[in-house]
């Protein structure tokens, strides 16, 4: 079901604990607060795990997501990146039915969206794919008519994105991050 | 030094200064209840029931602003402390509960009385624990006491494991405690406390509107300090009774639902409301849509998600209550000059008029006792002097409508939750931490029955509170909402005339009493305080009484009812017969 409101993709960095993911998810079940997709996986500290959520709500409604985030006791930041700048990835694996009249075309998409085969046998292909969220739902679209046997999908990932900077004399080594796959 | 888990239990305990424990043991807390017995310094109270424990230490709390501190046995045990966690947690109240587990290597496979407590009080508590490692136990304690205490104030529950309280660890006394991502924000931010000083001086019709907060961060003298320099009245919520005197001129008394008329008039025509300690609840907002249209707020608060909660606010201080406004005063003092009993006087005597246009008022009758005048009786004859404790319902309201209350941690009631049966456990609790003050608990007969086995305790530990019944043989709140809103259909709320609570006194070894007309109410209630020991006062009150003012369900907080739209009807069975227990005596 599709919340009222804009999306918002929040990182929450969380002490790498048992339960703290129940913490997390408890609170927004109990409080009527939507999840579209979450993820959890380690950081560089291993003290502390991310946690990326993707929700939607106004502005109202994100206000107190982000407070009652920052309430909870193990969660030691709460990022809005809707806020800046930031880059967001999801990574999907797609087992494809394939007739052989169909198997050229499956490739011929894959390889428009530079996506990868991963595995193949004679009436399947899987196919990996990373990219934002419309890439994925795009290509999901284009290979549905071939018939999509099963689908997995990782949830989206973010990261807020570096100013781009010109080098400077005393800044020489910081590269500028771009978005190279649109 | 090796102790065992149980030994460093009670050792961090008495660091933290804990007096008294309540709880019922049970297998896996045989270790820890023994070494309790093997010491002297802290005091094991058996209740009767686990909800009663959770309830006596909220009770204890809420009365002395120090942690309530509950030790019960694991399973059902652990269960059933759920209602008084999720009490404590609404309410903000300091308790840090002890549960046993089974053996860590029994976890998860259904073990005998095995629950998995953390996961189901997760929701209901400010924080919890499952310790799997006695090495630990020292360092959960003092966080938890830290949690429990610090910030917004609430439950903290400790699981902990049979073969931890078994096992050895070197014991070091921990007085320190970090805990990196949990930094509650004290001191106000400045500007916005400026920004609040200037609508302040430029209010015309200014109202504090005070809650629980005020009470539990001890901020009453600066939020007398600040009402009485700006002469602004004061309203307050069912837990911040007592924050500003009751008694005081400036005072409007509770809002909301069956608050008094003026406090909502004022607070709905006012054009600053200054929120302290309170959370902008729907009992007390009602219609949010035409909640004071005219009005900027303020709201300050130690718990940022109780700001923009429920209502826009226009000027946000996240702190504790008496730091803030304690820095208020200041900013105010030093810009404030100015006669402001003069500037105040057309806003003040609009509010004394409509406290004139509708006061809280009833009707007397000469044959059947009223529930107010219960009230006004007992608040006269103890010059205002108790520590009241209450049930759940319309004796309730009642109570906060004719008791007042001048001081602080004088009066304990379920707020957020609405918990019957909270109020005797309570009052036990109130009482062991203060033993020489008059300790009254005003119970509903529904309520009552919910803890009722607790009058076991109050004989045995001697603890002396007078427990009156507002005895309506009804549910009455229910009633109440089915008489004005279900017409008249008395679904599941007759409770007859059963037990006879004064047998039921007696056979607990308390003293048992009953007055059924208007004219033994006095003598009654001055025979009970004369008494030693607890005592049991059945007041056989009128069955149909209704609380009022009331604001209907739904409705803006301006448009009060104060008397029986629909006349009440005596409970027919649903074979039409009258049921006779319902008749007053
Ligand atoms: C544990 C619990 N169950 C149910 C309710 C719903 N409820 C609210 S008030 C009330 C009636 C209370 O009756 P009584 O204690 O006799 O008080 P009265 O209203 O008659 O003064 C009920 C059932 C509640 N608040 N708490
Ligand atoms: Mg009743």
């Amino acid at each position: 079901m599709k919340e009222e409101g804009n999306e918002h993709i929040i990182s929450v960095l969380v002490e790498n604990k048992s339960g703290v993911l129940s913490r997390v998810a408890g609170l927004f079940s109990g409080r009527g607060f939507n999840i579209e997709s979450l993820c959890v996986g380690p950081t560089l500290d291993e003290s502390v795990s991310m946690i990326t959520i993707v929700t939607r709500g106004d502005e109202r409604i994100l206000e107190q997501i982000t407070k009652h985030l920052n309430k909870l006791i193990d969660v030691v930041k709460v990022t809005d990146l809707s806020e800046r700048e930031y880059l967001v990835r999801e990574t999907a694996l797609i087992k494809v039915n394939t007739r052989s009249e169909d198997r050229a075309e499956a490739l011929r998409i894959a390889d428009i969206f530079r996506a990868r085969v991963v595995d193949s046998t004679f009436n399947t292909y899987t196919i990996e794919i990373t990219g934002d969220p419309e890439k994925i739902e795009a290509i999901i679209n284009l290979l549905r008519p071939l018939g999509i046997k099963e689908l997995a999908r990782t949830g989206r990932i973010a990261i807020a994105r570096e100013e781009l900077k010109a080098p400077s004399a005393g800044n020489g080594s910081r590269k500028a991050v771009m978005d190279m796959e649109g | 030094m090796k102790l065992t888990g149980s030994e460093i239990f009670v050792e961090a305990l008495k660091r933290e200064g804990v007096e008294v424990i309540f709880g019922i043991p049970g297998g896996v807390v045989l270790g820890l209840y023994d070494t309790l017995y093997r010491q002297d310094d802290i005091e094991v109270i058996l209740t009767r029931h686990e909800q009663g424990a959770t309830h006596a230490a909220e009770g204890y709390a809420r009365a002395t602003g120090k942690p309530g501190v509950v030790l019960v046995t694991s399973g059902p045990g652990a269960t059933n402390t759920v209602t008084g966690l999720a009490n404590a947690n609404m309410d903000s109240v300091p308790i840090v509960v002890f549960t046993g587990q089974v053996s860590t290597g029994l976890i998860g496979n259904d073990a005998f009385q095995e629950a998995d407590i953390v996961g189901i009080s997760r929701p209901c508590t400010k924080y919890n624990y499952l310790v799997k490692d006695v090495n630990d136990l020292a360092q959960t304690i003092k966080e938890a006491f830290y949690i429990a205490t610090s910030g917004r104030p609430g439950p903290v529950l400790i699981d902990i494991p049979k073969d931890v309280s078994q096992n050895k660890a070197d014991y070091k006394p921990i007085d320190k405690v970090y805990i990196r991502s949990y930094n509650p924000t004290i001191q106000g931010n400045q500007w916005q406390i400026k920004r609040a000083a200037e609508a302040i001086l430029r209010s015309k019709k200014p109202i504090i509107y005070a809650g629980g907060g005020v009470v539990s961060s001890n901020a009453s003298s600066e939020l007398k300090a600040l009402a009485e320099a700006f002469h602004i009245p004061v309203c307050m919520t069912l837990l911040g009774l007592g924050g500003f005197p009751g008694t005081h001129p400036l005072s409007v008394g509770m809002l909301g639902m069956h608050g008094t008329y003026w406090a909502n008039m004022a607070i709905h025509n006012s054009d600053l409301i200054i929120a302290i300690g309170s959370r902008f609840d729907d009992r007390v907002t009602g219609r949010v849509a035409d909640f004071a249209p005219q009005a900027k707020i303020i709201h300050l608060d130690v718990d940022p998600t109780s700001i923009r909660k429920n209502i826009h606010v226009d000027i946000p201080i996240v702190g504790d209550a008496g730091h803030v406004l304690a820095d208020l005063n200041k900013v105010l003092h030093a810009k404030g000059e100015g006669d402001w009993g003069k500037i105040r006087e057309p806003w003040l005597k609009q509010v004394e008029e409509w406290k004139k246009k509708h006061p809280l008022t009833y009707r007397h009758d000469a044959k059947i006792i009223k529930p107010q005048y219960v009230i006004e009786k007992i608040y006269e004859i103890t010059g205002g002097d108790a520590i009241v404790v209450t049930d759940v319902g319309q004796h309730q309201m009642w109570t906060a409508q004719y008791y007042k209350i001048d001081k602080p941690r004088r009066f304990l009631s379920s707020g957020g939750l609405g918990t019957m049966g909270y109020g005797l456990p309570a009052a036990l609790g109130a009482q062991i931490a203060y033993p020489d003050d008059l300790v009254i608990e005003i119970a509903g007969d529904g309520s009552i029955q919910m803890n009722i086995q607790e009058l076991a305790t109050a004989v045995i530990y001697k603890l002396p509170v007078k427990v009156f019944i507002i005895n309506n043989r009804y549910l009455g709140m229910v009633r109440q909402w089915q008489q004005l809103f279900y017409e008249g259909r008395y679904s599941a709320s007759v409770l007859g005339q059963k037990p006879d609570f004064v047998k039921l006194a007696e056979a607990y070894g308390a003293a048992g009493l009953r007055a059924k007309e208007p004219n033994e109410v006095e003598g009654t209630i001055k025979e009970a305080l004369k008494i030693k020991g607890p005592v049991v006062v059945d007041f056989v009150v009128n069955p149909t009484e209704n609380v009022y003012p009331m604001v209907p369900a739904g409705g803006a907080i301006n448009e009060m009812i104060f008397d029986d739209p629909v006349k009440a009807k005596e409970a027919t069975s649903k074979k039409g017969k009258t049921e006779d227990s319902i008749q007053t005596a």
